[in-house]
């Protein structure tokens, strides 16, 4: 599509001071993402995939380097760039529709009527299929329902990114596959710039454009980055019987048991 | 390869797995409901039964006491004079002669005023210091000098001041509260999940918003605790505060029955006491456990 550096990452390097000392997490990390691009990031656990994807959401400042997104510098988290965390993160206190309305409430209240405020959130809910789930909290609803509760609202915020730190790590197999299902459709239909973290192989391959495969920490950086010329809109069932599909997924095994076979004893 | 499944065959299996817990208790229940009667015929008689030996050990001990020692008074005394105290609990002969129910009153009056005050100031100090790191250093040292300190030491303060008992009495109950509701307060606010506090920047909330729709609900189940603990403390001080200011109330009856050596007007006041501590305390515990959250985890 239009910008080829929609997300643009120059040089950028992640060094944490703790108690027992500085670790080097990220090193020259060099990544353009275009408008509309879904990327994913695979790697073994430690490797800093969830640190870059904190360092695009702002919720990190970068030792050194930049990160613009639309041409301007990311300074700090914001509505925009909205993020769909590991763990869900719903307000426990707060019913389905109160957890997206805070955002969406947020970003246009000073523009919109209450009533439009409110159209945007059921629309939301309608997106992940949840309006039946509106007044229940987030203990009364199970875990696939509690994520899709998280990207209806990261998406009602209407983000120009959309960034996915392991969505659906936490989840059986079944219901994953079903929100993986219903992701490609939203992001379809709203034309997301989307950053994924995952560590799920088929995850990677079924849902990108490109897979940016980084190497094993401490100071761990981008190793290889695959292209999935698979095209859109894509079926699980269909592309299982792909050469392609197949050969994209070997790509990938291949550097992260080959090229960074992780130590045994630090494997999770 | 088991995600690769077909989209028809997950979305019923989503489905079913959110149904199946309203569904599971009939089984069991069903299958061996005689076995669990039996089980919990014996939890009641656990629940009704023990305390009940308890009590009568405790008043065989008290019994064997009074029979070697005339001036202490048996139970059957005090129980016939408990009757007599609490058939009349509300009269008013002389501002020093009035029912227990009076004095039960003007002591739970005092611990509400001065509690209420405390939390007052100590809830939003503890927002504060839990919030703001420097007023956190800024308060603690001064909060930790002055925590294990009696709160009868600060009587006389009191008394200095408003040059009156009635005052000095809920001051003393003031600073005896505030303590713990500054620190859980604090606490509470400090262990706010870092991950409610990324949304609230993702999101890039308003320090209102974060206050009313992240702290306070996060942090409100630590200022309960603390809420708790003020009025268990609270009512330990009243006691001891009034039988130094006088006056009207439970504790100053506890002194002035004992000035009259009526020694079993002493021992109902201390049961009596007793049971206002625990309704305190069981009226909080419901108020806890109705604002806490589950913290959902998946």
């Amino acid at each position: 599509m239009d910008d080829p550096k929609f997300i643009d990452i120059e040089g950028v390097e992640m060094v944490f001071h703790t108690k027992k000392g500085t670790f080097h997490a990220l090193r020259e990390i060099d990544l353009t993402v275009r408008k509309g691009e879904f990327i994913t990031l695979i790697g073994h656990s430690g490797c800093g995939k969830s640190t870059l994807l904190n360092l695009i959401a702002g919720l990190l400042k970068p030792s050194d380097g930049v990160l613009l997104c639309a041409n301007r510098e990311i300074a700090g988290p914001s509505p925009e760039r909205s993020v769909v965390f590991q763990n869900h993160s719903l307000l426990p206190w707060l019913t389905c529709y109160e957890n997206i309305h805070l955002g969406v409430e947020r970003v246009f209240g000073k523009t919109e009527s209450k009533a439009q405020l409110r159209e945007r959130t059921m629309q939301a809910l309608a997106l992940v299929s949840l309006t039946a789930a509106e007044t229940k909290r987030p203990h009364e609803i199970s875990g696939g329902m509690k994520q899709r509760v998280g990207i209806a609202r990261a998406l009602a915020m209407e983000p120009k990114v959309l960034l996915m730190d392991e969505p659906f790590g936490a989840l059986d197999a079944l219901t994953r596959a079903h929100l993986q299902d219903e992701l490609l459709k939203i992001v379809a239909a709203t034309q997301s710039t989307v950053v994924m973290v995952t560590h799920d192989v088929d995850e990677a391959v079924l849902l990108s454009d490109r897979i940016v495969m980084m190497t094993n920490g401490p100071a761990a950086t981008i190793g290889e980055i695959v292209d999935v010329k698979l095209e859109r809109p894509r079926d699980r069932v269909a592309l299982a019987q792909d050469a392609r599909y197949t050969e994209y997924r070997s790509a990938v095994l291949e550097f992260l048991y080959r090229k960074q076979a992780h130590p045994a004893k630090e494997a999770a | 390869m088991n995600a690769m499944l077909k989209p028809d065959s997950a979305e019923p299996a989503a489905v079913a797995a959110s149904a199946a817990p309203t569904r599971r208790p009939r089984r069991p229940l069903a299958a061996n409901s005689t076995a669990r009667a039996r089980q919990q015929v014996s939890a009641t008689a656990m629940k009704i039964v023990a305390p009940l030996v308890g009590a009568a050990l405790l008043v065989l001990v008290w019994q064997l006491i009074t029979v070697n020692n005339a001036s202490f008074p048996t139970p059957m005394v005090t129980l016939q004079e408990a009757i007599k105290l609490f058939s009349d609990p509300f009269y008013r002969n002389s501002p020093n002669d009035q029912g227990i129910g009076w004095n039960l009153l003007a002591s739970l009056q005092r611990v509400a005023v001065g509690f209420g005050l405390a939390a007052l100031v100590g809830i939003p100090l503890g927002f504060l210091i839990g919030r703001v790191q420097f007023v956190g250093s800024m308060f603690g040292p001064i909060i930790s000098l002055l925590k294990p300190v009696s709160p009868l030491a600060w009587l006389p303060i009191g008394l200095l001041v408003f040059k009156s008992a009635n005052p000095a009495a809920i001051w003393s109950i003031f600073i005896c509260s505030i303590w713990p509701m500054i620190i859980n307060t604090a606490v509470g606010v400090q262990r706010v999940p870092q991950d409610y506090m990324n949304v609230a920047r993702v999101l890039n909330l308003s320090e209102w918003k974060v206050l009313t729709k992240i702290l306070l609900p996060s942090a409100l189940p630590y200022i309960l605790t603390g809420v708790r603990l003020s009025i268990g403390t609270a009512w330990l001080v009243i006691v001891a505060a009034e039988m130094l200011t006088g006056g009207v109330g439970i504790g100053f009856w506890v002194w002035d029955e004992w000035n009259n050596l009526n020694v079993p007007h002493i021992i109902i006041a201390i049961v009596a006491i007793g049971f206002v501590g625990l309704l305190l305390e069981q009226a909080l515990m419901a108020l806890a456990r109705a604002f806490t959250y589950e913290q959902v985890s998946n």
